[in-house]
């Protein structure tokens, strides 16, 4: 199963190279990551996507917690999160494919942040499936460059699941 | 007062209550040497190789449960240490480690000697720090040793670049360490504790099983008084021996894969398993799946991630072993009024322990022409009993010792056990003699082992270091011999060593007084001449080649399934000279 586990490191060389060391240590595979300085430059939150069954991750937790300069150590898996994720598309438009492009970016709130004779590139952020979903649509127009942060994600304060302003539901491909 | 990096460094050991470094010098680490020379009270002791700074450091701290402290270069000095160090974090030995690193203006420069020291050793220590800034040299190496000690001790590096050792700042301790996301836990939930104590009431059949965590821990009494309060057998795990006494009625001594069967039996039958500061290692389980089948498991570890990292524990607490079992000592005095109740509760239990101890005790069968190893560990513990310390190195001879050297204190059994170093033994018996100089100090090895540091018999001459040195000398990697024997056909592949230097000579010519035994009439004379000489020496002992360790739970297998001797096929084989190579064949293997 997909856990996201946020880590609230010191803001130190060396630790992210750690917290790495111990999933490739332990033949644990990272599917995303994303690290950043908090709102305290003192400290960095590293955002990991992984999977494993429950034991897998409670030893991740566990060996993660161990870590002279982890702070803190949350699975948001396991409360109410939202999580968001950036991605950066290249697409070849031909004069025939340059509305569509327009309209699927459209679609999705997308937005062309760059524009080429040939190419327009698309920023869009969204959840994962909302993501996937744009990428699966622009794929037939002819996807030149692929470019995505890594999820990150926060928890939610209260523990309704639903936002209030929700995000418009896709067609999955 | 401005002091430099090197008078800093120095200082700070002084403040930590260090007196003694294991070290070897080098380029980058020029200065903080010549400032170590001018301390009266800091004792540099120069070994030969930077692996045996790490081993001494190791032995050292095994025996004191102080930190071992390690001075290298940067680059070889440092590679040369690595082993140290992952024997260290394997084992949990509080070791403090510094490196010379080169100037912080040629880090990344591939510049001469240069390591990258904190990346190499990283996966092999607890913590590790690059110091690019003199300022931060005091607070630095005061976190070291707090780190290094405290929770589940263990190895920490501080990479010291050579300008940060000549940069002047001020000088200024700290008293105390705060580290943000550091903060071992101590006391045991209360809840937890009480539910243990519940299920060590109800148990008919249960086991306390101890590992090395109790002995950093100093937590013998308690063990002792736990074991006596409620009846219960103690078995050890190779790290652990030593923290309940060999000889104790309720001792089962090691369990695992060369354990009693007395040992292993009971574990399999056990239905609860009180685990003390142990982390459940494979060759002290077997096959996962069919260890200790009918148990409930209490977990009592520092170390949360040792809890349900191999094997399930039905009550999990995480605490400094002597705390919690000084929680649980006392609520079980609070519920047990009466001693005869519980020893009759156990007494069936205790029982079937004993007649499974009769039917099947370690045995060996010593004749009149070649020495058994078993014999010579057997004469050197009646000769010397409680008052040693004793270090081994690994393999055949380090399973014997630890079946048969049946040792009653804490802190003086020192051995590489997660790691299975060959080549910590010697060493780690020199820094145990540094730290108490007059007491005895027993390294068992073997010629396998004893060739991978014996360039620190200088070290022990020139201090005259009265560490005695027995070699089991077979001619052959002993256990993996037995392997090949047990599960390759016989095939030597690599087992036998073939050339083997004259180890009598070689003592003298480091200036050491050797001895040796070729029959077994010989063994208690040599041992006990050994024993009485002043200084370091070393024995030679030839031993059978062919001598395998039993019990022995093959891999894979499970506690009840222990081998006891050799299997009907290696007899056969054995006498028909069906292998295909001897180890008679080897050259030179036995130098009379």
């Amino acid at each position: 199963m997909e856990h996201i586990i946020s880590v609230l490191v010191e803001n130190k060389f060396g630790v992210l190279a750690r917290v790495a060391g111990l999933f490739s240590a332990r033949g644990y595979n990272i599917e995303s990551l994303s690290v950043a300085p908090t709102l305290d430059p003192t400290t960095s939150m590293i955002t990991i996507v992984t999977a494993g069954d429950d034991p897998i991750i409670e030893q991740i937790m566990k060996q993660l917690n161990k870590v002279v300069e982890v702070l803190k150590v949350v699975d948001l898996t396991e409360t109410h999160f939202l999580d968001r994720e950036t991605a950066l598309i290249k697409v070849h438009t031909k004069p025939e494919h340059r509305d569509e492009a327009i309209r699927l970016a459209d679609i999705f709130r997308a937005k062309i942040v760059d524009s080429s004779p040939n190419t327009y590139t698309i920023e869009i952020t969204g959840d994962i499936e909302k993501v996937e979903a744009m990428i699966q649509m622009l794929k037939p127009l002819g996807i030149k460059e692929l470019i995505r942060t890594g999820r990150i994600a926060i928890s939610r304060e209260t523990t309704h699941t639903a936002s209030p302003r929700r995000e418009p539901a896709l067609l999955k491909t | 007062m401005k002091m430099t990096g090197a008078e800093i460094f120095c200082e700070s050991l002084r403040r930590e209550g260090v007196k003694t470094v294991f070290g070897l010098p080098g380029g980058v680490v020029l200065k903080i040497f010549d400032v170590l020379c001018q301390q009266k009270d800091l004792d540099l002791v120069l070994t030969r190789h930077e692996q045996g700074a790490a081993h001494m450091a190791e032995g050292y701290a095994k025996a004191t449960g102080k930190a071992g402290v390690v001075l290298v270069t940067s680059g070889p000095g440092m590679t040369n240490i690595v082993t140290g160090l992952a024997d260290a974090y394997m084992d949990s030995v509080p070791l403090v480690a510094f490196t010379g690193q080169v100037s912080t203006d040629l880090i990344g420069n591939d510049a001469f000697q240069e390591a990258d020291n904190v990346g190499i050793s990283r996966p092999c220590t607890k913590h590790n720090v690059l110091v690019k800034d003199v300022n931060d040299l005091a607070q630095t190496i005061k976190e070291a040793f707090y780190i290094a000690t405290s929770g589940r001790p263990g190895p920490v590096l501080v990479d010291i670049p050579k300008d940060v050792s000549i940069a002047k700042a001020e000088f200024k301790y700290p008293d105390k360490v705060n580290l943000r996301g550091y903060n071992p836990t101590v006391n045991g939930n209360k809840n937890q504790v009480k539910q243990a104590a519940e299920e060590i009431m109800k148990a008919k059949k249960p086991m306390i099983y101890v590992g090395g965590g109790a002995v950093f821990a100093d937590a013998a009494d308690e063990i002792r008084e736990l074991a006596e309060l409620t009846q219960i057998p103690v078995t050890m795990t190779l790290m652990g021996l030593g923290s309940f006494p060999g000889t104790h009625p309720l001792s089962l001594g090691m369990l695992g894969m060369h354990g009693g069967y007395w040992t292993n039996m009971g574990m399999h039958h056990a239905d609860l398993l009180i685990a003390v500061g142990a982390r459940f290692d494979d060759r002290v389980t077997g096959k996962l799946s069919e260890f200790c089948p009918e148990a409930r498991v209490i977990h009592i570890d520092i170390d949360p991630t040792s809890i349900k990292k191999t094997f399930h524990a039905h009550i999990p607490i995480v605490g400094d072993v002597k705390a919690v079992l000084r929680q649980l000592n006392v609520i079980l005095r609070s519920m047990d009024g009466n001693p005869a109740q519980v020893k009759a509760l156990r007494a069936p239990w205790i029982k079937q322990i004993d007649e499974w101890k009769k039917t099947h005790p370690l045995t060996y069968k010593q004749d009149d022409k070649i020495i058994k190893p078993q014999f010579v560990i057997e004469k050197l513990y009646e000769l010397t009993k409680h008052n040693a310390i004793v270090a081994t190195d690994v393999g055949q001879h380090q399973m014997f010792a630890a079946q048969y050297f049946k040792g009653s204190k804490p802190r003086t059994w020192l051995t590489s056990g997660g790691l299975g170093t060959m080549g910590f033994g010697f060493p780690a018996a020199i820094g145990a003699q540094v730290a108490f100089p007059d007491r005895l100090v027993l390294c068992i090895t073997s010629e396998g082992s004893f060739q991978m540091n014996l360039q620190e018999l200088v070290v022990a001459a020139e201090r005259k270091l009265p560490v005695k040195i027995i070699v089991l000398n077979n001619g052959v990697h002993g256990m993996v011999r037995q392997w090949q024997d047990l599960f390759y056909e016989g095939r030597y592949s690599a087992s036998i060593l073939g050339k083997l230097p004259d180890f009598v000579k070689l003592a003298d010519a480091y200036g050491i007084a050797g001895l040796r035994a070729l029959k077994p009439s010989e063994v208690e004379p040599a041992l006990k001449e050994g024993l009485k000489h002043k200084g370091p020496v070393l024995i030679d002992v030839h031993t059978d080649p062919y001598e395998n360790c039993y019990p022995m739970i093959p891999a894979g297998g499970a506690h009840h399934q222990m081998m006891l001797e050799d299997p009907p096929e290696l007899k056969l084989a054995r006498k028909g000279g069906g292998h295909k190579r001897k180890v008679e064949e080897g050259e030179g293997v036995l130098p009379a």
